[in-house]
Protein backbone atom coordinates (compact mmCIF):
# COMPACT_ATOMS: atom_id res chain seq x y z
CA UNK A 1 0.00 0.00 0.00
CA UNK A 2 1.14 3.68 -1.38
CA UNK A 3 0.31 6.58 -0.12
CA UNK A 4 1.92 9.03 -2.42
CA UNK A 5 2.87 12.38 -0.57
CA UNK A 6 0.78 14.83 -1.99
CA UNK A 7 2.24 18.50 -2.60
CA UNK A 8 1.36 21.27 -0.27
CA UNK A 9 -1.53 22.72 -0.38
CA UNK A 10 -1.40 25.50 -2.44
CA UNK A 11 0.89 24.00 -5.11
CA UNK A 12 -1.05 23.27 -7.01
CA UNK A 13 -4.05 26.01 -6.19
CA UNK A 14 -1.19 28.45 -7.20
CA UNK A 15 -1.14 27.43 -10.70
CA UNK A 16 -5.28 27.60 -10.85
CA UNK A 17 -5.53 29.10 -14.44
CA UNK A 18 -7.13 32.74 -14.36
CA UNK A 19 -9.35 33.80 -17.34
CA UNK A 20 -12.64 32.53 -19.02
CA UNK A 21 -13.63 29.00 -18.08
CA UNK A 22 -15.09 28.44 -21.38
CA UNK A 23 -12.61 27.22 -23.24
CA UNK A 24 -12.07 24.71 -20.66
CA UNK A 25 -15.59 23.59 -20.59
CA UNK A 26 -15.28 23.56 -24.59
CA UNK A 27 -12.59 21.02 -24.14
CA UNK A 28 -13.78 18.64 -21.18
CA UNK A 29 -17.24 18.48 -23.54
CA UNK A 30 -15.43 17.65 -26.84
CA UNK A 31 -13.56 14.97 -24.47
CA UNK A 32 -16.96 13.63 -22.94
CA UNK A 33 -18.27 13.03 -26.73
CA UNK A 34 -15.01 11.50 -27.90
CA UNK A 35 -13.94 8.95 -25.06
CA UNK A 36 -17.73 6.97 -25.52
CA UNK A 37 -18.94 4.64 -28.03
CA UNK A 38 -22.25 5.58 -28.75
CA UNK A 39 -20.78 8.64 -30.29
CA UNK A 40 -19.02 6.54 -32.72
CA UNK A 41 -22.22 3.79 -33.48
CA UNK A 42 -24.59 6.78 -34.04
CA UNK A 43 -22.12 9.25 -36.08
CA UNK A 44 -21.19 5.97 -38.17
CA UNK A 45 -24.92 4.87 -38.07
CA UNK A 46 -26.11 8.38 -39.77
CA UNK A 47 -23.56 8.82 -42.26
CA UNK A 48 -24.19 4.76 -43.58
CA UNK A 49 -28.02 5.93 -43.36
CA UNK A 50 -27.44 8.85 -45.39
CA UNK A 51 -25.31 7.32 -48.06
CA UNK A 52 -26.02 3.71 -48.20
CA UNK A 53 -30.17 4.65 -48.64
CA UNK A 54 -29.59 7.23 -50.74
CA UNK A 55 -27.35 5.44 -52.90
CA UNK A 56 -29.97 2.39 -52.62
CA UNK A 57 -33.10 4.29 -53.39
CA UNK A 58 -31.16 6.11 -56.60
CA UNK A 59 -30.31 2.89 -57.75
CA UNK A 60 -33.58 1.27 -57.36
CA UNK A 61 -35.10 4.58 -59.59
CA UNK A 62 -32.48 3.67 -62.17
CA UNK A 63 -33.18 0.09 -62.68
CA UNK A 64 -37.16 0.80 -62.93
CA UNK A 65 -37.12 3.89 -64.71
CA UNK A 66 -38.49 2.05 -68.26
CA UNK A 67 -41.85 2.30 -65.74
CA UNK A 68 -41.24 5.61 -64.20
CA UNK A 69 -44.62 7.47 -65.95
CA UNK A 70 -43.69 10.71 -67.44
CA UNK A 71 -45.45 13.05 -64.88
CA UNK A 72 -43.10 11.35 -62.11
CA UNK A 73 -39.84 12.27 -64.49
CA UNK A 74 -41.79 15.54 -64.95
CA UNK A 75 -41.60 15.98 -60.70
CA UNK A 76 -38.20 14.13 -60.05
CA UNK A 77 -35.98 16.24 -58.21
CA UNK A 78 -32.32 14.69 -58.47
CA UNK A 79 -30.83 16.59 -55.37
CA UNK A 80 -33.51 15.83 -52.74
CA UNK A 81 -34.02 12.50 -54.03
CA UNK A 82 -30.28 12.03 -53.35
CA UNK A 83 -30.44 12.98 -49.96
CA UNK A 84 -33.28 10.97 -48.73
CA UNK A 85 -31.00 9.03 -46.23
CA UNK A 86 -31.60 12.08 -44.09
CA UNK A 87 -34.58 10.53 -42.97
CA UNK A 88 -32.67 7.75 -41.43
CA UNK A 89 -29.82 9.29 -40.52
CA UNK A 90 -31.99 11.74 -38.29
CA UNK A 91 -33.02 8.59 -35.92
CA UNK A 92 -29.40 8.02 -35.00
CA UNK A 93 -28.99 11.94 -35.09
CA UNK A 94 -31.65 12.58 -32.54
CA UNK A 95 -30.56 9.45 -30.42
CA UNK A 96 -26.79 10.69 -30.10
CA UNK A 97 -28.52 14.01 -29.34
CA UNK A 98 -30.46 12.87 -25.97
CA UNK A 99 -27.95 10.67 -24.75
CA UNK A 100 -25.23 13.37 -24.82
CA UNK A 101 -27.11 14.62 -21.58
CA UNK A 102 -29.06 11.89 -20.32
CA UNK A 103 -26.06 9.61 -20.32
CA UNK A 104 -24.99 11.56 -17.53
CA UNK A 105 -27.89 11.52 -15.74
CA UNK A 106 -28.36 8.41 -15.94
CA UNK A 107 -24.60 7.02 -14.42
CA UNK A 108 -24.98 10.06 -11.72
CA UNK A 109 -21.77 11.93 -13.53
CA UNK A 110 -24.21 14.72 -14.22
CA UNK A 111 -23.26 15.72 -10.26
CA UNK A 112 -19.66 15.30 -10.87
CA UNK A 113 -20.19 17.61 -13.65
CA UNK A 114 -21.87 20.06 -12.14
CA UNK A 115 -19.62 19.87 -9.03
CA UNK A 116 -17.03 20.75 -10.79
CA UNK A 117 -18.60 23.32 -12.65
CA UNK A 118 -21.31 25.09 -10.74
CA UNK A 119 -22.52 27.20 -13.99
CA UNK A 120 -24.33 25.04 -15.65
CA UNK A 121 -26.25 27.06 -17.97
CA UNK A 122 -22.14 27.69 -19.52
CA UNK A 123 -22.36 23.57 -19.01
CA UNK A 124 -25.51 23.34 -21.52
CA UNK A 125 -23.87 25.87 -24.38
CA UNK A 126 -20.96 24.03 -24.04
CA UNK A 127 -22.50 20.09 -25.15
CA UNK A 128 -24.71 22.06 -27.72
CA UNK A 129 -21.44 23.56 -29.20
CA UNK A 130 -19.39 20.94 -29.47
CA UNK A 131 -21.94 18.63 -29.81
CA UNK A 132 -23.40 20.63 -33.05
CA UNK A 133 -20.31 21.60 -34.26
CA UNK A 134 -19.76 17.84 -34.85
CA UNK A 135 -22.69 16.98 -36.01
CA UNK A 136 -22.76 19.54 -38.44
CA UNK A 137 -19.20 18.93 -40.36
CA UNK A 138 -19.97 14.56 -40.17
CA UNK A 139 -23.61 15.02 -41.73
CA UNK A 140 -22.52 18.08 -44.44
CA UNK A 141 -19.92 15.67 -45.10
CA UNK A 142 -21.61 12.91 -45.38
CA UNK A 143 -24.57 14.63 -47.60
CA UNK A 144 -21.66 15.94 -50.07
CA UNK A 145 -20.78 11.99 -50.41
CA UNK A 146 -24.47 11.17 -50.49
CA UNK A 147 -25.46 13.20 -53.46
CA UNK A 148 -21.85 12.84 -55.44
CA UNK A 149 -22.59 9.25 -55.47
CA UNK A 150 -26.46 9.58 -55.79
CA UNK A 151 -25.80 11.74 -58.88
CA UNK A 152 -23.49 9.33 -60.35
CA UNK A 153 -26.31 6.28 -60.26
CA UNK A 154 -28.47 8.98 -61.52
CA UNK A 155 -26.43 9.87 -64.60
CA UNK A 156 -26.80 6.18 -66.15
CA UNK A 157 -30.09 7.81 -67.72
CA UNK A 158 -28.98 11.01 -67.78
CA UNK A 159 -30.85 12.63 -64.71
CA UNK A 160 -27.44 13.62 -62.64
CA UNK A 161 -27.25 17.43 -61.91
CA UNK A 162 -24.30 18.74 -60.79
CA UNK A 163 -24.06 20.67 -57.57
CA UNK A 164 -24.43 23.84 -59.60
CA UNK A 165 -27.69 23.49 -60.34
CA UNK A 166 -30.40 25.63 -59.02
CA UNK A 167 -30.69 24.55 -54.85
CA UNK A 168 -28.46 22.47 -55.20
CA UNK A 169 -25.91 23.26 -53.10
CA UNK A 170 -28.30 24.97 -50.27
CA UNK A 171 -30.04 21.56 -50.20
CA UNK A 172 -26.96 19.80 -49.83
CA UNK A 173 -25.38 22.37 -47.12
CA UNK A 174 -29.61 22.45 -45.56
CA UNK A 175 -29.47 19.11 -44.70
CA UNK A 176 -26.52 18.78 -42.96
CA UNK A 177 -28.23 21.94 -41.24
CA UNK A 178 -31.51 20.57 -40.69
CA UNK A 179 -29.70 17.31 -38.66
CA UNK A 180 -27.57 19.72 -36.60
CA UNK A 181 -30.40 21.68 -35.42
CA UNK A 182 -32.71 18.80 -34.73
CA UNK A 183 -29.78 17.39 -32.52
CA UNK A 184 -30.23 20.11 -30.30
CA UNK A 185 -33.39 20.18 -30.16
CA UNK A 186 -32.78 16.35 -29.26
CA UNK A 187 -30.27 17.87 -26.26
CA UNK A 188 -32.80 20.21 -25.29
CA UNK A 189 -35.61 17.72 -24.92
CA UNK A 190 -33.25 15.17 -23.14
CA UNK A 191 -31.99 18.31 -20.29
CA UNK A 192 -35.84 18.80 -19.70
CA UNK A 193 -36.75 15.15 -19.36
CA UNK A 194 -33.38 13.21 -18.46
CA UNK A 195 -34.59 10.01 -18.67
CA UNK A 196 -33.11 8.49 -22.37
CA UNK A 197 -36.30 6.68 -23.30
CA UNK A 198 -38.31 9.34 -22.31
CA UNK A 199 -36.85 11.56 -24.29
CA UNK A 200 -36.54 9.58 -27.54
CA UNK A 201 -39.85 9.25 -27.32
CA UNK A 202 -40.54 12.87 -27.06
CA UNK A 203 -38.56 13.54 -30.24
CA UNK A 204 -39.56 11.04 -32.62
CA UNK A 205 -43.16 11.71 -31.06
CA UNK A 206 -42.51 15.29 -32.19
CA UNK A 207 -41.22 14.51 -35.59
CA UNK A 208 -42.87 11.90 -36.29
CA UNK A 209 -45.85 11.13 -35.16
CA UNK A 210 -47.46 15.23 -34.58
CA UNK A 211 -46.99 15.18 -38.68
CA UNK A 212 -49.28 12.10 -38.78
CA UNK A 213 -51.78 13.20 -36.34
CA UNK A 214 -52.36 16.68 -37.84
CA UNK A 215 -52.78 15.44 -41.15
CA UNK A 216 -56.14 14.16 -39.48
CA UNK A 217 -57.11 17.43 -38.40
CA UNK A 218 -60.09 19.28 -40.72
CA UNK A 219 -58.62 20.43 -44.03
CA UNK A 220 -59.69 24.06 -43.08
CA UNK A 221 -56.66 23.38 -40.35
CA UNK A 222 -53.94 22.19 -43.00
CA UNK A 223 -52.21 25.48 -42.43
CA UNK A 224 -50.76 24.81 -39.56
CA UNK A 225 -49.48 21.96 -40.64
CA UNK A 226 -45.89 23.71 -42.34
CA UNK A 227 -44.95 25.52 -39.23
CA UNK A 228 -44.69 21.34 -37.25
CA UNK A 229 -41.40 21.42 -36.78
CA UNK A 230 -40.54 18.27 -38.67
CA UNK A 231 -42.34 20.01 -41.54
CA UNK A 232 -40.70 23.16 -41.36
CA UNK A 233 -37.21 21.88 -41.04
CA UNK A 234 -37.82 19.99 -44.22
CA UNK A 235 -38.97 22.61 -46.31
CA UNK A 236 -35.05 22.85 -46.28
CA UNK A 237 -33.76 19.54 -47.75
CA UNK A 238 -37.34 19.43 -49.99
CA UNK A 239 -35.56 21.88 -52.33
CA UNK A 240 -39.27 22.78 -53.00
CA UNK A 241 -40.66 19.27 -53.53
CA UNK A 242 -43.21 17.21 -51.85
CA UNK A 243 -42.40 14.19 -50.13
CA UNK A 244 -45.54 11.46 -48.67
CA UNK A 245 -49.09 12.27 -48.24
CA UNK A 246 -48.73 16.37 -47.91
CA UNK A 247 -50.60 18.02 -50.38
CA UNK A 248 -49.99 20.86 -48.27
CA UNK A 249 -48.12 23.92 -49.41
CA UNK A 250 -44.57 24.27 -47.20
CA UNK A 251 -42.69 26.75 -46.38
CA UNK A 252 -39.56 28.62 -48.10
CA UNK A 253 -36.61 27.01 -47.29
CA UNK A 254 -35.28 29.59 -45.03
CA UNK A 255 -38.45 30.64 -43.41
CA UNK A 256 -39.06 26.50 -42.47
CA UNK A 257 -35.55 26.56 -41.36
CA UNK A 258 -35.92 29.26 -39.15
CA UNK A 259 -38.79 28.04 -37.50
CA UNK A 260 -37.12 24.87 -37.29
CA UNK A 261 -34.43 26.75 -34.85
CA UNK A 262 -37.24 28.45 -32.70
CA UNK A 263 -38.30 25.12 -32.05
CA UNK A 264 -34.99 24.26 -31.03
CA UNK A 265 -34.14 27.35 -29.75
CA UNK A 266 -37.61 26.99 -27.23
CA UNK A 267 -36.34 23.52 -26.22
CA UNK A 268 -33.10 25.07 -24.95
CA UNK A 269 -34.30 27.75 -23.37
CA UNK A 270 -36.78 25.42 -21.05
CA UNK A 271 -33.72 23.21 -20.60
CA UNK A 272 -31.59 25.78 -19.55
CA UNK A 273 -34.03 26.99 -16.79
CA UNK A 274 -35.15 23.12 -15.44
CA UNK A 275 -31.40 23.15 -15.45
CA UNK A 276 -30.48 26.19 -13.03
CA UNK A 277 -33.67 25.72 -11.38
CA UNK A 278 -33.85 22.00 -10.14
CA UNK A 279 -31.88 20.13 -8.11
CA UNK A 280 -29.18 18.11 -10.02
CA UNK B 1 -14.17 25.80 6.35
CA UNK B 2 -17.32 24.50 5.64
CA UNK B 3 -19.86 26.37 7.76
CA UNK B 4 -24.00 25.43 7.76
CA UNK B 5 -26.24 28.38 8.73
CA UNK B 6 -29.47 26.67 9.62
CA UNK B 7 -29.71 24.37 6.45
CA UNK B 8 -33.12 22.69 5.42
CA UNK B 9 -34.56 21.36 2.75
CA UNK B 10 -37.89 19.97 2.00
CA UNK B 11 -39.37 18.03 -0.48
CA UNK B 12 -43.38 18.11 -0.68
CA UNK B 13 -43.87 17.86 3.43
CA UNK B 14 -41.03 15.82 4.13
CA UNK B 15 -38.41 16.93 5.90
CA UNK B 16 -34.62 16.04 4.79
CA UNK B 17 -33.21 18.23 6.45
CA UNK B 18 -33.42 20.40 9.26
CA UNK B 19 -32.16 23.28 10.57
CA UNK B 20 -28.77 22.13 10.34
CA UNK B 21 -25.93 24.14 11.90
CA UNK B 22 -22.44 22.77 12.04
CA UNK B 23 -18.99 24.17 11.46
CA UNK B 24 -15.98 21.39 9.58
CA UNK B 25 -13.18 22.85 10.63
CA UNK B 26 -9.52 22.46 8.82
CA UNK B 27 -7.00 19.93 9.75
CA UNK B 28 -8.73 17.57 11.16
CA UNK B 29 -10.98 14.58 9.92
CA UNK B 30 -15.03 15.07 10.84
CA UNK B 31 -17.32 12.48 10.52
CA UNK B 32 -20.48 13.05 9.63
CA UNK B 33 -22.66 10.40 11.02
CA UNK B 34 -26.31 9.60 11.02
CA UNK B 35 -28.81 6.48 10.18
CA UNK B 36 -29.60 5.64 6.31
CA UNK B 37 -32.07 8.21 5.66
CA UNK B 38 -30.75 10.86 8.21
CA UNK B 39 -30.03 13.74 5.26
CA UNK B 40 -26.33 13.20 5.08
CA UNK B 41 -26.00 12.90 1.30
CA UNK B 42 -28.68 15.71 0.54
CA UNK B 43 -26.53 17.96 3.18
CA UNK B 44 -23.55 16.90 1.37
CA UNK B 45 -25.54 17.95 -1.89
CA UNK B 46 -26.28 21.18 -0.91
CA UNK B 47 -22.96 22.10 0.07
CA UNK B 48 -22.02 21.55 -3.06
CA UNK B 49 -24.08 23.68 -5.30
CA UNK B 50 -25.93 21.03 -6.58
CA UNK B 51 -29.53 20.67 -4.33
CA UNK B 52 -30.50 24.40 -3.66
CA UNK B 53 -31.61 24.53 -0.15
CA UNK B 54 -35.11 25.65 1.20
CA UNK B 55 -33.60 27.54 3.84
CA UNK B 56 -30.48 28.50 5.87
CA UNK B 57 -27.29 28.78 3.76
CA UNK B 58 -23.95 26.66 3.83
CA UNK B 59 -20.84 28.50 2.42
CA UNK B 60 -17.20 26.80 2.07
CA UNK B 61 -14.55 29.36 3.15
CA UNK B 62 -17.03 31.98 3.72
CA UNK B 63 -18.50 31.61 -0.15
CA UNK B 64 -21.62 29.92 -1.56
CA UNK B 65 -20.18 26.76 -3.78
CA UNK B 66 -22.34 27.92 -6.37
CA UNK B 67 -20.22 31.09 -6.84
CA UNK B 68 -16.91 29.47 -7.14
CA UNK B 69 -14.70 29.40 -10.16
CA UNK B 70 -12.67 26.45 -11.31
CA UNK B 71 -13.99 24.50 -7.82
CA UNK B 72 -11.58 21.84 -7.76
CA UNK B 73 -8.97 23.73 -6.71
CA UNK B 74 -10.56 24.57 -3.82
CA UNK B 75 -13.02 21.82 -3.06
CA UNK B 76 -12.84 18.48 -3.93
CA UNK B 77 -15.63 15.72 -3.43
CA UNK B 78 -16.79 12.06 -4.25
CA UNK B 79 -20.47 11.72 -3.71
CA UNK B 80 -20.86 8.41 -5.37
CA UNK B 81 -18.62 5.72 -6.21
CA UNK B 82 -19.39 4.76 -10.06
CA UNK B 83 -21.02 7.95 -11.42
CA UNK B 84 -18.94 7.40 -14.19
CA UNK B 85 -19.92 6.37 -17.70
CA UNK B 86 -19.60 2.89 -18.12
CA UNK B 87 -18.17 2.92 -21.27
CA UNK B 88 -15.57 5.45 -20.48
CA UNK B 89 -11.88 4.34 -19.20
CA UNK B 90 -10.99 6.25 -15.79
CA UNK B 91 -8.22 8.21 -17.70
CA UNK B 92 -11.22 9.47 -19.49
CA UNK B 93 -13.12 10.14 -16.95
CA UNK B 94 -10.58 12.22 -14.84
CA UNK B 95 -9.68 14.31 -18.19
CA UNK B 96 -13.29 15.29 -18.79
CA UNK B 97 -13.30 16.52 -15.35
CA UNK B 98 -9.82 18.00 -14.83
CA UNK B 99 -10.27 19.97 -18.42
CA UNK B 100 -13.43 21.67 -17.13
CA UNK B 101 -11.21 23.09 -14.55
CA UNK B 102 -8.28 23.41 -16.84
CA UNK B 103 -5.89 21.02 -14.98
CA UNK B 104 -3.39 18.96 -17.12
CA UNK B 105 -3.44 15.17 -18.06
CA UNK B 106 0.07 15.39 -15.99
CA UNK B 107 -2.28 15.87 -13.11
CA UNK B 108 -4.55 13.28 -14.00
CA UNK B 109 -1.69 10.27 -13.68
CA UNK B 110 -0.62 11.72 -11.33
CA UNK B 111 -4.11 10.98 -9.17
CA UNK B 112 -4.24 7.80 -10.85
CA UNK B 113 -1.42 6.76 -9.37
CA UNK B 114 -2.46 8.16 -5.77
CA UNK B 115 -5.59 6.18 -5.84
CA UNK B 116 -3.78 3.24 -7.29
CA UNK B 117 -5.26 2.77 -10.52
CA UNK B 118 -2.71 3.11 -12.97
CA UNK B 119 -2.83 -0.31 -14.25
CA UNK B 120 -6.22 -0.11 -14.91
CA UNK B 121 -6.44 3.55 -16.15
CA UNK B 122 -7.26 2.53 -19.75
CA UNK B 123 -10.35 0.05 -18.67
CA UNK B 124 -13.95 0.56 -19.11
CA UNK B 125 -15.24 2.07 -15.90
CA UNK B 126 -18.31 -0.72 -16.44
CA UNK B 127 -15.79 -3.18 -15.52
CA UNK B 128 -14.62 -1.65 -12.40
CA UNK B 129 -15.48 -3.51 -8.60
CA UNK B 130 -17.49 -1.24 -6.10
CA UNK B 131 -13.96 -0.42 -4.56
CA UNK B 132 -12.25 0.66 -7.82
CA UNK B 133 -15.05 2.78 -8.47
CA UNK B 134 -14.78 4.17 -4.51
CA UNK B 135 -10.78 4.77 -5.76
CA UNK B 136 -11.68 6.81 -9.13
CA UNK B 137 -13.97 8.91 -6.99
CA UNK B 138 -11.44 9.59 -4.86
CA UNK B 139 -9.21 10.45 -7.33
CA UNK B 140 -11.27 12.96 -8.80
CA UNK B 141 -11.64 14.45 -5.73
CA UNK B 142 -8.28 14.93 -5.66
CA UNK B 143 -7.52 16.07 -9.00
CA UNK B 144 -7.12 19.98 -8.09
CA UNK B 145 -5.13 19.44 -5.00
CA UNK B 146 -7.74 21.44 -3.04
CA UNK B 147 -8.21 22.19 0.93
CA UNK B 148 -11.65 21.32 1.44
CA UNK B 149 -12.39 16.99 0.28
CA UNK B 150 -15.71 15.97 1.24
CA UNK B 151 -16.03 12.00 0.72
CA UNK B 152 -19.73 10.15 0.93
CA UNK B 153 -19.69 6.89 2.55
CA UNK B 154 -15.90 6.53 1.27
CA UNK B 155 -15.32 3.13 2.71
CA UNK B 156 -18.55 1.06 1.53
CA UNK B 157 -17.38 -1.51 -0.84
CA UNK B 158 -13.55 -1.35 0.13
CA UNK B 159 -11.80 -4.55 1.13
CA UNK B 160 -9.85 -4.24 4.31
CA UNK B 161 -6.58 -2.95 2.80
CA UNK B 162 -8.45 -0.67 1.25
CA UNK B 163 -9.94 0.44 3.85
CA UNK B 164 -6.73 0.98 5.67
CA UNK B 165 -5.46 3.05 3.00
CA UNK B 166 -8.87 5.18 2.43
CA UNK B 167 -7.79 5.78 6.48
CA UNK B 168 -4.60 6.41 6.20
CA UNK B 169 -5.45 8.64 3.36
CA UNK B 170 -7.84 10.96 4.80
CA UNK B 171 -5.76 11.19 8.04
CA UNK B 172 -2.95 12.75 6.18
CA UNK B 173 -4.86 15.14 4.10
CA UNK B 174 -6.20 16.34 7.58
CA UNK B 175 -2.70 16.42 9.07
CA UNK B 176 -1.52 18.30 5.65
CA UNK B 177 -3.95 21.25 7.03
CA UNK B 178 -6.84 20.09 4.45
CA UNK B 179 -10.72 20.25 5.81
CA UNK B 180 -11.81 16.49 5.52
CA UNK B 181 -15.48 16.01 5.76
CA UNK B 182 -16.92 12.06 5.92
CA UNK B 183 -19.82 10.63 6.13
CA UNK B 184 -20.67 7.51 7.65
CA UNK B 185 -23.52 5.23 8.64
CA UNK B 186 -20.76 2.95 10.49
CA UNK B 187 -19.86 4.35 13.48
CA UNK B 188 -16.67 1.98 14.37
CA UNK B 189 -15.13 2.97 10.95
CA UNK B 190 -15.50 6.82 12.32
CA UNK B 191 -14.20 5.56 15.93
CA UNK B 192 -10.97 4.96 13.56
CA UNK B 193 -11.12 7.70 11.26
CA UNK B 194 -12.35 11.07 12.46
CA UNK B 195 -11.17 13.60 15.19
CA UNK B 196 -14.45 14.93 15.41
CA UNK B 197 -18.02 14.16 14.59
CA UNK B 198 -21.39 15.37 13.86
CA UNK B 199 -24.74 13.46 14.14
CA UNK B 200 -27.45 13.56 12.44
CA UNK B 201 -30.80 12.08 12.97
CA UNK B 202 -34.08 12.93 10.71
CA UNK B 203 -32.16 15.89 9.31
CA UNK B 204 -31.30 17.32 12.66
CA UNK B 205 -28.29 17.61 14.51
CA UNK B 206 -28.12 15.33 17.64
CA UNK B 207 -24.26 16.19 18.42
CA UNK B 208 -21.06 17.82 17.82
CA UNK B 209 -18.26 16.59 19.89
CA UNK B 210 -14.83 15.18 19.60
CA UNK B 211 -15.12 11.46 19.45
CA UNK B 212 -13.40 11.21 23.12
CA UNK B 213 -15.97 14.04 24.47
CA UNK B 214 -18.89 11.58 22.84
CA UNK B 215 -17.66 8.66 24.19
CA UNK B 216 -16.36 9.98 27.64
CA UNK B 217 -19.61 11.55 28.81
CA UNK B 218 -21.76 8.76 27.98
CA UNK B 219 -23.94 8.21 30.78
CA UNK B 220 -23.55 4.49 30.21
CA UNK B 221 -20.10 4.09 31.39
CA UNK B 222 -19.99 2.11 34.63
CA UNK B 223 -17.15 -0.07 36.45
CA UNK B 224 -17.66 -3.79 36.79
CA UNK B 225 -16.44 -5.13 40.17
CA UNK B 226 -16.68 -8.73 41.06
CA UNK B 227 -16.23 -9.46 45.09
CA UNK B 228 -17.45 -12.19 47.26
CA UNK B 229 -18.60 -10.04 49.53
CA UNK B 230 -20.66 -7.94 46.96
CA UNK B 231 -23.40 -7.34 49.40
CA UNK B 232 -21.26 -5.14 51.52
CA UNK B 233 -19.57 -3.46 48.63
CA UNK B 234 -22.59 -2.12 47.51
CA UNK B 235 -23.76 -0.68 50.80
CA UNK B 236 -20.57 1.11 50.56
CA UNK B 237 -20.52 2.22 47.42
CA UNK B 238 -24.01 3.93 48.50
CA UNK B 239 -22.52 5.67 51.21
CA UNK B 240 -20.05 7.26 49.22
CA UNK B 241 -22.20 9.01 46.42
CA UNK B 242 -22.46 5.78 43.57
CA UNK B 243 -24.98 3.60 42.83
CA UNK B 244 -24.75 -0.41 41.85
CA UNK B 245 -27.21 -2.74 40.04
CA UNK B 246 -26.41 -6.29 39.66
CA UNK B 247 -25.34 -7.90 36.65
CA UNK B 248 -26.37 -11.26 35.14
CA UNK B 249 -23.29 -13.21 35.48
CA UNK B 250 -23.31 -11.90 39.59
CA UNK B 251 -20.90 -8.57 38.99
CA UNK B 252 -21.70 -5.16 39.88
CA UNK B 253 -22.05 -2.45 37.56
CA UNK B 254 -20.99 0.53 39.80
CA UNK B 255 -21.47 3.84 38.40
CA UNK B 256 -21.28 7.35 40.10
CA UNK B 257 -17.44 6.88 41.76
CA UNK B 258 -14.41 6.35 39.87
CA UNK B 259 -12.80 2.34 39.73
CA UNK B 260 -9.29 3.66 42.07
CA UNK B 261 -11.82 5.09 44.55
CA UNK B 262 -13.89 1.71 44.71
CA UNK B 263 -10.15 -0.16 45.13
CA UNK B 264 -9.62 2.36 47.87
CA UNK B 265 -12.89 1.88 49.67
CA UNK B 266 -12.46 -2.27 49.48
CA UNK B 267 -8.84 -2.03 50.28
CA UNK B 268 -9.32 0.17 53.49
CA UNK B 269 -12.23 -1.96 54.27
CA UNK B 270 -10.81 -5.44 53.69
CA UNK B 271 -12.87 -6.43 50.60
CA UNK B 272 -11.67 -8.92 48.50
CA UNK B 273 -11.68 -8.07 44.58
CA UNK B 274 -11.80 -10.79 41.73
CA UNK B 275 -12.23 -8.51 39.40
CA UNK B 276 -12.63 -4.29 38.83
CA UNK B 277 -12.49 -2.84 35.10
CA UNK B 278 -13.94 0.48 34.10
CA UNK B 279 -16.42 -0.04 31.46
CA UNK B 280 -16.32 2.60 28.27
CA UNK B 281 -18.86 2.28 26.20
CA UNK B 282 -17.86 2.25 22.70
CA UNK B 283 -18.62 5.17 20.18
CA UNK B 284 -20.78 2.59 18.20
CA UNK B 285 -22.88 2.09 22.19
CA UNK B 286 -22.80 6.20 22.23
CA UNK B 287 -24.14 6.66 18.70
CA UNK B 288 -26.86 4.10 19.01
CA UNK B 289 -27.94 5.77 22.04
CA UNK B 290 -28.08 8.98 20.16
CA UNK B 291 -29.87 8.03 17.23
CA UNK B 292 -32.13 5.32 18.31
CA UNK B 293 -34.66 7.83 18.09
CA UNK B 294 -34.25 8.97 14.78
CA UNK B 295 -33.61 5.57 12.92
CA UNK B 296 -36.00 5.59 9.68
CA UNK B 297 -35.80 1.89 8.78
CA UNK B 298 -35.62 -0.47 11.82
CA UNK B 299 -36.02 -4.01 12.33
CA UNK B 300 -38.91 -5.40 14.25
CA UNK B 301 -36.68 -6.57 16.84
CA UNK B 302 -35.91 -4.43 20.01
CA UNK B 303 -32.17 -3.38 19.91
CA UNK B 304 -31.98 -2.22 23.37
CA UNK B 305 -31.88 -4.77 26.24
CA UNK B 306 -34.17 -2.97 28.43
CA UNK B 307 -33.16 -4.20 32.32
CA UNK B 308 -29.63 -3.33 31.79
CA UNK B 309 -29.91 -0.45 29.19
CA UNK B 310 -26.87 -1.81 27.49
CA UNK B 311 -26.98 -2.02 23.92
CA UNK B 312 -27.37 -5.47 22.34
Amino acid sequence: MVVTQMPLEGAVAARKPTGWIGPDILRSEWSKLRTVRSTYWTLFAAVVAMIGLSAILCAIYVAQYAHVSASDRATFDPVSFSLTGSFLAQLAIGVLGVLVITNEYSSGMIRATFAAIPQRLSVLAAKAAVFAGVTLVVTTAACFVAFLVGQMILSAKGIGVTLGAPGALRTVLGTGLYLAVLGLLALGLGTIIRKTAGAIAALFGLIFVLPVIASLLPSSMNSIQRFLPSNAGQALIDNGAHHGTSTVAQLSPWAGFGVFCLYAAAALVIAGSTLVRRDA
Amino acid sequence: MIEARGLTKRYGSTVAVDELSFEVLAGRVTGFLGPNGAGKSTTLRMVLGLDTPTGGTVTIDGRPYTSLRRPLFEVGAMLEAKAVHEGRSAYSHLLCLAQSNGIGRRRVEEVLDIVGLTSVAKKRAGLFSLGMGQRLGIGAALLGDPGVLIFDEPVNGLDPEGIVWIRTLMQSLASEGRTVFVSSHLMAEMALTADHVIVIGRGRLLAEASVDELVGGSSQNYVRVRSPQDARLATLVSANGGSSRPEADGALAITGISASAIGDLAGTNGIILHELSPQEVSLEEVYMELTHDSVEYRSGQPIVDAPTGKVA
